[in-house]
């Protein structure tokens, strides 16, 4: 991957957007490689600090992609999701990072084509942005996306952690 | 609940311009529950402040974040240990009484307000609060049908409405509730009116905000030579 690519990671849900990206790769479309996907029982687990975190350690963008509005396996996962990307949305304005690094999609896990669609958007847009200024260099930044996925993962395995340590 | 909501980071941003290591200490406790400053909120708080102060170019500052129980009690502090210690500054998301119970607790170390407080409330609805009490120090609800006229009435009237209440609606602000429409309302629904009928009386403001800090003790549950301070 070139120095000055973005890099994006896309929360998706195990129903749809995830599976989407599943029928991509089946379908053999071509999509910018610089997505890194997580997955998600659903958008409604997605929290704002989730989407902070991942700006913190440097990435360029964040995809939410979850289902299609009214089709949520958990009913209204995907609206909350909305929401909370929303406030991420306010919360990077306050700081001086461009809002629109991150944004909210809704596709059908049969929509393949949408999803690399999705991340051509993204990636062109995050190029014409520019990266971003809290980047680190590329190996720092791979090894960040890779402690926030493993991060992520331990979360949503429901392992504890002592909230009382800084 | 004490409802509270969180100041913005500009704020938080500039109070804490001077230090170097600051600790950003959450409340598991009310400000939890009304979404303000525990441990979630807390942690959002510390990557927006990390985030903003790296394009601020002040990168060398160190931002920790950790939530306590409770804030207001100092037995619950103890969790902190001696972490609050090893900061130059703190950054409190409790109520006003936690950012006090912490700067008692850590006389050396500057201690900040995160969360601007409200009002002690309830949840009126998902994401909604609204104020309930006043704290007066002298509840006389019961002569009002349950509904408080100190805390719920624009002009804090005890003895009817005035002429601003329309429909229901109070003249201060569009969609507040005229409390003596309540009060009138609910009084009937539960045969209370003609406690309606005799005047109020004048309410006793002395055990109210004035006067210096109040104080509530209960000497049976006070331990011999820990009691409180004279």
């Amino acid at each position: 991957m070139a120095e000055n690519e973005p890099l994006i990671i896309a929360f998706c849900c195990h129903y749809c957007a995830y599976a989407a990206a599943d029928l991509a790769g089946s379908m053999r479309l071509q999509y910018p490689t610089n997505v890194r996907v997580l997955k998600l029982p659903c958008t409604g687990k997605l929290e704002v600090n989730y989407l902070l975190t991942a700006f913190e350690r440097g990435v360029d963008g964040v995809i939410v992609a979850g289902c299609l509005e009214g089709g949520c396996h958990f009913l209204e996962g995907n609206l909350r999701a909305r929401r909370r990307v929303e406030r991420a949305r306010e919360i990077l304005g306050e700081i001086g990072l461009e809002p629109e690094r991150v944004e909210m999609f809704n596709l059908s896990s049969a929509e393949g084509p949408r999803f690399a669609q999705i991340v051509t958007e993204m990636s062109t847009r995050l190029t014409k942005l520019g990266p971003s200024p809290l980047r680190p260099e590329r190996t720092t930044l791979e090894e960040g996306v890779r402690e926030l996925t493993l991060q992520a993962e331990a979360n949503l395995s429901g392992e504890k952690h002592d909230r009382c340590q800084p | 609940m004490i409802v509270a909501n969180r100041k913005n980071i500009r704020e938080i941003r500039d109070m804490i311009k001077d230090h170097k290591r600051v600790l950003l200490v959450g409340c598991g406790t009310c400000v939890t529950v009304c979404l303000a400053g525990g441990e979630r909120e807390t942690g959002i708080l510390g990557s927006a402040l990390r985030m903003a102060l790296k394009l601020d170019d002040r990168e060398g500052v160190v931002v920790d974040e950790c939530t306590i129980e409770r804030q207001c009690d100092d037995a619950f502090i103890d969790a902190l240990g001696s972490h609050g210690a090893e900061y130059d500054a703190i950054c409190s998301f409790g109520c006003g009484a936690g950012v006090q119970a912490l700067a008692e607790r850590f006389p050396k170390t500057a201690v900040y307000p995160g969360l601007n407080t409200q009002f002690m409330g309830i949840l009126e609805a998902q994401g909604v609060w609204t104020e309930k009490c006043s704290g007066c120090g002298n509840c006389r609800l019961g002569e009002f049908a349950g509904i408080c006229p100190i805390t719920r009435c624009s002009k804090r009237l005890f003895n009817g409405p005035c002429g601003g209440s329309r429909d229901g609606e109070c003249e201060v602000r569009e969609g507040l509730d005229c409390a003596w429409q309540l009060i009138y309302d609910r009084a009937r629904e539960i045969g209370m009116l003609d406690k309606l009928e005799s005047i109020a009386t004048p309410h006793d403001w002395s055990s109210g905000l004035d006067g210096g800090t109040r104080k509530v003790v209960r000497e049976d549950q006070c331990i011999a030579g820990l009691g409180p301070k004279a």
